[in-house]
């Protein structure tokens, strides 16, 4: 009997393994493990053994069974998961289909620019402020030293709205207005970034509307070596450790001294080329030391508060650093323009 | 400001510096260097020939047989220039030569007869057209006789000068001279310069004899000096003289005028010489023009005068806008004998009005403008005689009749050299200081560390301290003052919660799959007033227009930004772009004026618009269009941003489509609307289906900061209900959404609609909603009686306010 059942095991496992579908192995088990199967058979016939015989083959019987059923478990997960494998492959799909796509918009490339510009200041402490663009002649001349026919008025022809309104010709009336709000007393240090506008007919290099951005610095004992110093952080930064920079004496009317500040030329790396007009220089951005005369129609004591200011243009900078050739080209949202510039 | 380099090179020596190192310093020192460029192109192989016979060339009746002798041979040209003739001194191209263009001369045979070289015009050499004299355009150049033949034409000619174009700012009007740059030069290189004495020779005869002067309006000119030359004789000035001029980028005329502009170039004083015997009196009298006076100028127009303009009459008529341009009556011709020469220093804002007026800017006004140095005035004038009597054969009269209530004194600025360390940063030494001073030619006294200076009136733009300290500054150098840091108590800087979000929203935006466009405020009036939101246009009484616009394209502030991003579209779309989503944040300006008297209220608002395909995956045959839905889901995203619930409400709007337009509110108030665009204008502007929002982002801000931000996550279960309600098919979602809400309230805290069906089992114009209702109390779990007896009031309210059944 002890044979007979190694042999069946021998069988069964045998069977198992050949196997090759769930439901062959489903017949193998009711073969074998059925109520009708050869084990139970066996068993049946435990009547004929002896006393001492009979719990001995009752534990092979049981053994047998035991190994059987492992065999048909293992083998039925191994099966299960290569029909699951069959199946998989089958819905398989062309990864190299192109995606459905997922809409992505961006930023104006001025936008990119001024945002990086204000990032930069507000890291050196600098507040962001912003200002009317239909201004007073007050703030937009006056009170930056520019009284009723200053020449320097003429520099920059304007669009009045009524006699005593225009649209600001830049965002020096939000220095004067935030300076105007401290009462003489607190610094100022404030960046203001803004729309402006003047009497240019379009064209590659002129704009009636464009984008300034000035900062001001205004505290006691603030010396030109900090504007300096705060300037040539900005111009690192923004444009490369590697550029150097220039300042060059010039003239403002809200401020005294006033400087002009360059950067090598990229292009020719100093030497002078067409794009530097052969001075190995170009020319980012206008400041100086705030003119007594603003300082004291804000109410500060120009005696004992100084301070500076700067005044650039996300126009030119684009242009220079992302080589925009017109600057029409800000204006006209060509779609193809815009998102050539979205990863600047 | 051109300035030839030879000229300065005799007032001072740079011939120590290249020329672009000189540009760079004086680019450092204060007056920036535009560019370095020579006068004309190189030529080369250009000499001075004689023309020995000139006759007409035996094929050609336009051209002339020339033997020209070139100093080691004579060579035989064909000329065709109208004005060449025997005796004549001419350039000569020979053999060889290079003209500008690369334009090289050989020997070649015209119309039969050899030719070698050619004779030149001074364009050929490249003078610039408009500083050829005029009697020289049409023809070849001739030189004075007393020339060397076989010389080098191009140093004659001056053709191998630099010029140094300066960009000069406002304030640095010294610099219009050559004696003015020679000054700054002068400090930037730490060199010597001077501005020679005149050498007059006059005779006894007085001028006071022949004229007298009469100026009423003294403050307007302080100054006005007349000198007498006698015996003048009208001609061609010295070559040298005409070079320079060229060089300054001004035509020679003839020695009279070339003189005064010689001097004018020199000193920076502008001058005018009248024709004594054309003046009509011997009385000058200089006055305010009377309104409507008429004057006849140099260029021939008849200008009409105000009584703002300064002129220079006989004692009746006028013969000169001061400052400005003579008068054609007394122009120096050539048979002009006896000239008054006029200096004198007119007032900068009357020269500046009156140049403004008759739309002429000259040379000459351009300084007055700007302040002429009162010390130079008469200087100039007696130069001027110097020059004339050298070059024009005159007899300078004894003495300037003149009117003087001049001012030419000195003004005095302090400055301590502490203070200056201070305002600069530095640690510069009282000698240091003072070798500044020394360098600039300013005397001072010197009492310990305080200096007190004598601005010379050359530099009038100097009157404070700043105006000092910029002067040691830039003379130290601006490269040599050291990098700092402000000291002050230092602040975070960063952004508002206005601008962080604003910054967010635009993130979104462009997450969302629109790309930011920025346009002009400045529209057309047409435009300015289209497709304004209707909470907008109620507040606004009258569009924000310019005075004097540049064109009707740009002369009225926006209300709405939508027409430009229309605009915006089109563009696109002509250029075969035509799947597009754009937005703009920025301001729209309203008054609330019939007239505009105030500054108006500038409003930030968030537009966009879409055409075409919104997503599109071919292969798996979908597409989607830009339909009302995505506009609106856009700013639905914003509403979820911003947790601010959005409600719309169909509406009108002129230049919007009649059925597919709504305003979008807040709180029960209109922010904006969102819709499509009218049909009628989508053709005109080439689009198809095109949607557009637009919406108060100001407002939308201000709410968004009143909100609570946070709130506790319920810990008790909502309950979710679903009823289907038939209603007529007019009845928007929308507003049974909104009844089921209000008669829900406190328990309903969501309404969706997941289902809209008409159609079959359905009446005519029946349809059926099918909404998800979310009930919580987020303090306790809510009873199935409570959420029964809710519900049962929902239906009942919308069955009475919209005459809605459940659907079976
Ligand atoms: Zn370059």
């Amino acid at each position: 009997m002890k044979e007979r059942l190694e042999e069946l095991k021998q069988e069964a496992l045998a069977k198992v393994d050949q196997a090759d579908s769930v439901q062959g192995l489903k017949d193998v088990k009711v073969e074998y493990l059925g109520k009708k199967g050869p084990i139970t058979e066996v068993l049946r016939g435990m009547g004929k053994l002896s006393k001492e015989e009979r719990p001995v083959i009752g534990q092979l019987a049981n053994d047998v069974r035991e190994s059987i059923a492992q065999a048909i478990e293992t083998k039925q997960t191994a099966l299960e998961d290569a029909e699951l494998e069959k199946q998989l492959e089958e819905e398989s799909i062309d990864v190299t289909l192109p995606a459905r796509p997922v809409k992505v918009g961006g930023p104006h490339l001025l936008t990119s620019i001024v945002e990086e510009i204000e990032d930069l200041f507000i890291g050196m402490g600098f507040e962001i402020k912003e200002g009317p663009e239909v201004e007073t002649d007050y703030y937009n001349f006056e009170a930056l030293n520019l009284p009723k026919g200053h020449p320097a008025r003429d520099m920059q022809d304007s669009f009045y709205v009524t006699e005593e309104l225009l649209m600001r010709t830049h965002t020096s009336p939000v220095q004067a207005r935030t300076m105007g709000a401290k009462d003489g007393s607190e610094p100022v240090k404030m960046i203001c970034p803004g729309k402006v506008y003047r009497r240019d007919t379009d064209d590659a290099t002129h704009s009636h509307q464009f984008t300034q951005i000035e900062g001001l610095l205004v505290d006691k004992n603030v010396r030109m070596s900090d504007l300096k110093g705060v300037l040539n952080a900005f111009a690192k930064q923004m444009f490369g450790a590697d550029r150097e920079i220039r300042l060059r004496p010039s003239f403002f009317p809200f401020t005294e001294p006033s400087v002009e500040m360059d950067i090598s030329c990229k292009v020719c790396g100093g030497k002078g080329c067409s794009v530097c007009k052969g001075t190995g220089w170009i020319e980012i951005l206008g400041g100086g030391m705030v003119h007594p005369n603003v300082l004291e129609m804000a109410g500060y004591d120009p005696k004992e508060y100084s301070g500076f200011a700067f005044g650039m243009g996300p126009e030119r900078i684009a242009m220079l650093k992302y080589g925009v050739d017109d600057i029409r080209h800000f204006y006209t949202n060509d779609v193809r323009f815009l998102e050539q510039y979205h990863k600047a | 400001m051109l300035v030839s380099l030879n000229w300065l090179q005799e007032y001072i020596d740079v011939s120590r510096y290249s020329p672009e190192e000189l540009a760079e310093i004086i680019t450092k020192t204060g007056i920036e260097v535009e560019s370095v460029e020579p006068v004309a192109e190189e030529v080369t192989g250009v000499v001075v020939g004689y023309v020995r016979s000139c006759e007409q060339h035996p094929n050609a009746d336009k051209l002339n047989l020339c033997q020209v002798d070139v100093g080691e041979e004579t060579l035989q040209i064909v000329c065709g220039a109208p004005n060449v003739a025997e005796g004549q001194k001419v350039a000569v191209a020979t053999p060889g030569a290079v003209l500008p263009g690369n334009f090289k001369i050989k020997k070649t045979k015209l119309r039969g007869e050899e030719s070698n070289g050619m004779i030149c015009s001074l364009q050929e050499l490249g003078v610039d057209e408009k500083d050829v004299p005029k009697e020289y355009v049409d023809g070849i150049f001739v030189f004075p006789e007393d020339v060397e033949v076989g010389a080098n034409a191009v140093s004659l000619l001056n053709l191998d000068d630099l010029i140094i174009e300066l960009g000069l700012t406002p304030n640095r009007s010294d610099a219009l001279s050559m004696a003015g740059v020679a000054y700054e030069v002068a400090a930037a290189i730490d060199g010597t310069y001077e501005l020679a004495d005149e050498n007059v020779q006059t005779s006894e005869e007085k001028a006071a004899d022949h004229v007298s002067v009469v100026v009423e309006d003294s403050e307007a000119n302080p100054y006005y000096g007349a000198f007498i030359i006698k015996d003048v004789q009208v001609g061609p000035s010295p070559l040298w003289m005409r070079n320079r001029l060229t060089a300054a980028g001004i035509r020679p005329i003839n020695n009279v005028v070339d003189i005064t502009n010689y001097v004018l170039m020199e000193y920076g004083q502008p001058l005018h010489a009248f024709d004594y015997d054309r003046f009509g009196s011997n009385t000058i009298v200089t006055r305010r023009a009377k309104d409507g006076e008429k004057i006849t100028t140099l260029d021939d127009q008849e200008r009409t005068l105000k009584s703002d303009h300064l002129v220079i009459t006989n004692g009746e008529i006028a013969h000169a806008i001061a400052g400005v341009m003579g008068g054609a009556e007394s122009e120096v011709q050539e048979d002009t004998k006896t000239i008054i020469l006029e200096a004198a220093y007119f007032h900068p804002s009357v020269v500046r009005e009156a140049s403004k007026d008759h739309g002429l800017r000259s040379e000459s006004s351009t300084r007055f403008e700007k302040g002429v140095d009162p010390n130079r005035v008469e200087r100039a004038g007696k130069r001027a005689c110097e020059l004339l009597a050298k070059y024009a054969g005159g007899t300078v009269l004894e003495g300037v009749v003149s009117h003087d209530e001049l001012d030419r004194s000195e003004k005095q600025v302090t400055v301590n050299t502490s203070t200056i360390n201070d305002r600069l940063g530095t640690e510069i030494s009282n000698e240091d200081i003072a070798d500044i001073f020394r360098r600039l030619q300013f005397n001072y006294d010197q009492n310990g560390d305080e200096f007190q200076v004598s601005v010379p009136t050359r530099r009038g733009d100097i009157t404070i301290f700043e105006d000092m300290l910029e002067e040691v500054a830039r003379i130290y150098g601006y490269d040599n003052l050291p990098y700092t840091l402000p000291q002050g108590a230092s602040q975070a800087g960063g952004l508002t919660l206005e601008q962080l979000v604003k910054r967010k929203v635009k993130a979104y935006f462009e997450g969302a799959g629109l790309h930011e466009t920025i346009t002009y405020s400045l529209t057309h009036k047409d435009k300015a007033q289209m497709l304004v939101s209707p909470e907008v246009k109620e507040k606004s009484l009258s569009p924000v227009a310019l005075a004097m616009p540049m064109s009707e394209d740009h002369g009225t502030l926006r209300l709405s930004m939508v027409p430009e991003l229309l605009e915006s579209l089109s563009y696109n779309v002509a250029r075969k772009q035509e799947n597009l989503a754009f937005y703009e944040v920025g301001t729209v300006f309203i008054s609330e004026e019939e007239k505009v008297t105030k500054q108006p209220q500038e409003m930030l608002r968030a537009s966009g618009a879409l055409t075409g395909e919104w997503l599109s995956h071919p292969w798996q045959q979908e597409k989607k269009t830009v339909d009302f839905f995505v506009a609106k889901g856009i700013l639905e995203g914003l509403s979820e941003l911003l947790d601010l619930p959005f409600t719309y409400e169909k509406t009108k709007l002129d230049y919007m489509h009649p059925g597919r337009t709504a305003t979008v509110s807040v709180h029960g108030e209109v922010i904006g609307f969102v819709g499509q665009v009218h049909p009628k204008l989508q053709k005109q502007l080439g689009l198809k289906e095109t949607y557009v929002f637009d919406v108060n982002l100001e407002a939308l801000i201000e709410e968004y900061k009143k909100e609570e931000k946070f709130q506790t996550i319920p810990r008790h279960p909502s309950v979710s209900r679903d009823i289907a309600l038939v209603v007529d098919e007019s009845v928007p979602a929308g507003s049974i959404e909104k009844t089921i809400a209000e008669a829900g309230s406190p328990l309903v805290k969501d309404v969706q609609v997941f289902d809209l069906y008409q159609g079959e089992h359905l009446d005519e114009g029946k349809k059926s909603l099918a909404f998800r209702l979310l009930y919580l109390d987020p303090l306790r779990t809510l009873k199935d009686q409570e959420v029964e007896e809710a519900h049962n009031a929902i239906l009942e309210a919308v069955k009475n306010q919209h005459q809605a059944e459940l659907r079976g």
